[in-house]
């Protein structure tokens, strides 16, 4: 953003040189013209330059990230009479309500004002500039703070509630209608063990396969790893209610397993695969081609190099990749509806009957009608919050690389690659490229 | 260890008879190795065609004894004698919901990006990112939770408000006076929840535009705005529209939140104010275990439904985005 009084500084003193320079350029200024071979014959064609008396000191440099004085008091003072404005059509003359009504007609009313304002205090084109600066702004900081609202919501409507003792060393089998302080019998230990024994199951049994065909898109190749790649990306695009319904219609509703913990855990599985498969797929393809070359030019054969070599380079990655896996998993509903089933007393036993586990506690609690329960939800929802929070830390942590700066190689894998956990983004190399 | 380069054998006169020749062969070991992995990644083949074969085996019967009615019709009375089902009712309130969330989120996502990728400070960028993509690692029953007790009271005058005054828009318009737990609401919920998605991926496209073209547009005396309108923007549009697909593909299959926010009913209509309604993946969770076989089967048909649909959206939209990535189809 330009202020103001550096457009009006700059544009009266050098006029000269600009208009010059512009005319040596072969494609016309601005929109769709641009393309790099502009900048080559800039660099090709320069004229020599032209002798215009130049000014001894040259006014400061515009930058575009700078808000002036006027910006601000633009702003403010559009903020606060559209605030008035709102007010007094909103609940004086229309007689309306509603909180989100007043707020949306307050900011489209704000962002006009701020678009009259600019316009005719700079210029039209810096107005446009200055609404879509707010505009952005207040998309981001929507759902920043939607994010941050929801964290310290959940927090704030369990912790008050909370009785800890009860929370972690209780099921939900005493729970009686009509009891006082009956927080201090239920708890979610159940569901705390059955998320426990699901997710172990789901990440023992799913990373190892991940990594390997992580392993065999990057590292081995071959035939059929564009259909594989494929594969997996059509995979992570699986609604989550499927793996659930898959497991049930493939082995409950054949008899092979009973609604079980196990069960949840494969479905969870359907879930994980894909997701860390291709996020350590990314992260296998920063590992430095040299380092696979030394050694196997010192001999060693490709299982030896991967195992010794690739992984060990690519340890925070894969950590980060897991972690990032449990933390997708651990929150599942849908999966976990058709498999675990859902229980009201604990079930240490993962292979056999139904089994609890955090987000099924929420689900079916937070429909009943009792104050209780829903109390109850809250703070599971508070403990499930929680994991998700300190895996999502410990990601980022782990993830942070350690290189020196500026280096090529010095990509953050956990920036690059966490929306690739959660969403079917194609992976590199997919067809299509 | 064998070695890896084939011995010529020199014939008498001196020549090599034929040229060296790379041998892809390690031993043992990674025979193994290889055989292994590639077994592995055959594995995820085997689950996706799995999942297809036994939801369609197994809902098919339902398929069957509905005929062209499981498309047309809509329900779920599967007990008795004149069993009533089908997914019209669910299809329409998916692409209802999806169409919303789409609505109210894109634009979201997409500011979102070209903050983050254009606007936002160095310092503050990387953990404006991790805040971002924190909204896409909170479970959906947790923003489900919060739409039902937080969001929903707030925004119910306002969706009155739309009823009342600017119901000459036709979806706006509203029979019967309860006005939460509506299509428009679980619309709203699964929008917020796509935005961290649809911004990540187009800020990764975002930042790759090309510098020099940036530069240029901002010599030239282009505004930050008219830079990313000319540059940023025309460079990412295949981004954008791969997200945006993304991002649909990701509403399509919202289960929980949208199940916690939805009033079950099967109405087609094009009301999206009003209370109630269903969606494909909102049928199957909150009426499993409640219909019998033929219920089963039928929830069954409509997960194998859900699953084509988004595994064709999923796979174009993929197409896109990485054609997008490669600078393929891009005219400046």
């Amino acid at each position: 953003m330009t202020t103001d009084s550096d457009l009006q500084s700059t544009a009266p003193t050098e006029p000269v040189p600009i208009t010059s320079r512009a005319e040596s350029v072969s494609s016309p200024g601005l929109g769709p013209g641009l393309h790099s071979a502009a900048g080559g014959s800039l660099l090709l064609e320069q004229p020599p330059r032209p002798s215009v008396p130049r000014p001894k000191r040259l006014p400061s440099p515009i930058r575009p990230s700078d808000i002036g004085g006027p910006d601000v008091v633009v702003l403010v003072a559009a903020a606060l009479s559209s605030f008035c404005l709102v007010w007094v059509v909103f609940y004086q003359l229309t007689l309306l309500s509603g909180i989100f009504g007043f707020l949306v007609c307050w900011y489209a009313l704000f962002l006009t004002l701020v678009w009259v304002g600019t316009a005719q205090l700079v210029e039209r084109q810096a107005a446009t500039d200055r609404v879509v600066a707010v505009v952005v702004v207040t998309a981001a900081a929507l759902i920043v703070g939607i994010v941050v609202f929801i964290v310290v919501w959940v927090a704030a409507k369990a912790l008050p509630t909370m009785h800890w003792g009860a929370l972690f060393t209780k099921d939900q089998k005493n729970f009686q209608v009509a009891q006082t302080d009956a927080l201090a019998h239920v708890g979610i230990l159940h569901a705390i063990v059955g998320s426990l024994e699901q997710v172990l199951l789901a990440t023992v049994l799913g990373v190892p396969l991940a990594v390997a065909t992580a392993i065999f898109l990057n590292e081995v190749g071959g035939r059929g790893v564009r259909l594989v790649r494929t594969v997996v990306t059509a995979m992570s695009g699986t609604p989550s209610v499927v793996a659930g319904i898959f497991i049930y219609s493939m082995l409950i509703l054949t008899h092979v397993l009973p609604y079980s913990g196990f069960a949840a855990s494969l479905a969870l599985i359907v879930i994980l695969l894909p997701s860390v498969t291709r996020v350590v797929e990314e992260v296998l393809r920063i590992v430095p081609s040299g380092l696979r070359e030394a050694s196997l030019a010192l001999g060693a054969p490709q299982w030896r190099t991967v195992w010794s070599v690739v992984l060990p380079t690519a340890r925070s990655g894969v950590v980060t990749a897991v972690l990032l896996g449990v933390a997708r998993i651990v929150g599942e509903t849908a999966p976990l509806l058709f498999t675990a089933f859902g229980s009201q007393v604990l079930n240490a036993n993962p292979f056999v009957h139904d089994q609890g586990a955090l987000p099924l506690v929420i689900w079916s609690d937070v429909r009943q009608a009792q104050p209780v329960l829903i109390d109850l939800a809250f703070q599971a929802a508070f403990v499930l919050m929680s994991i998700v929070l300190v895996l999502f830390v410990a990601a980022r942590i782990f993830g942070r690389t350690k290189g020196k700066k500026g280096k090529a190689t010095a990509r953050r894998p956990a920036d690059d690659v966490l929306p690739r956990m959660f969403v079917p983004v194609p992976m590199e190399g997919d067809p299509g490229r | 260890m064998s070695s890896i380069v084939d011995v010529p054998r020199v014939d008498p006169a001196g020549r090599f008879p034929e040229p060296l020749r790379l041998v892809d062969d390690h031993g043992l070991g990674d025979k193994i190795f290889r055989r292994g992995v590639r077994l592995a990644g055959l594995f995820s083949l085997l689950i996706l065609f799995f999942i297809g074969l036994f939801l369609f085996l197994q809902g098919f019967p339902a398929l069957r004894r509905a005929g062209i009615h499981f498309f047309t019709s809509s329900g779920f009375q599967t007990l008795g004698a004149h069993p009533v089902y089908g997914v019209a009712a669910s299809v329409v309130g998916t692409l209802e919901v999806a169409a919303v969330a789409m609505v109210v989120g894109t634009p979201v996502a997409v500011a979102t990006a070209i903050f983050l990728s254009e606007y936002a400070p160095t310092w503050s960028r990387r953990s404006l990112i991790a805040l971002v993509d924190l909204a896409a690692a909170i479970p959906s029953i947790i923003f489900g939770l919060w739409a039902v007790f937080e969001m929903q009271p707030n925004v119910v005058g306002f969706a009155t408000w739309l009823s009342k005054h600017v119901a000459f828009v036709p979806f706006f318009r509203v029979n019967s006076p309860p006005l939460n737990a509506s299509l428009f609401m679980a619309g709203l919920i699964v929008g917020i929840m796509i935005v961290p998605i649809v911004a990540s991926i187009c800020r990764e496209v975002f930042s790759l535009a090309p510098p020099g073209e940036r530069e240029a547009a901002l010599a030239l005396g282009a505004t930050r705005w008219q830079m990313i309108r000319s540059v940023v923007i025309p460079f990412g549009r295949g981004g954008i529209v791969g997200a945006v697909m993304l991002g649909l593909g990701r509403a399509l299959e919202e289960t929980i939140a949208v199940s916690i926010v939805l009033g079950a009913s099967f109405r087609i209509s094009p009301y999206i104010l009003q209370h109630g309604g269903s969606t494909i993946s909102q049928l199957i969770a909150v009426n499993f275990g409640s219909g019998g076989k033929l219920g089963l089967q039928d929830l069954l048909f409509c997960g194998f439904v859900l699953f084509v649909m988004t595994l064709a959206i999923n796979l174009a939209a993929s197409r896109i985005v990485n054609r997008s990535r490669s600078g393929a189809g891009i005219e400046l």
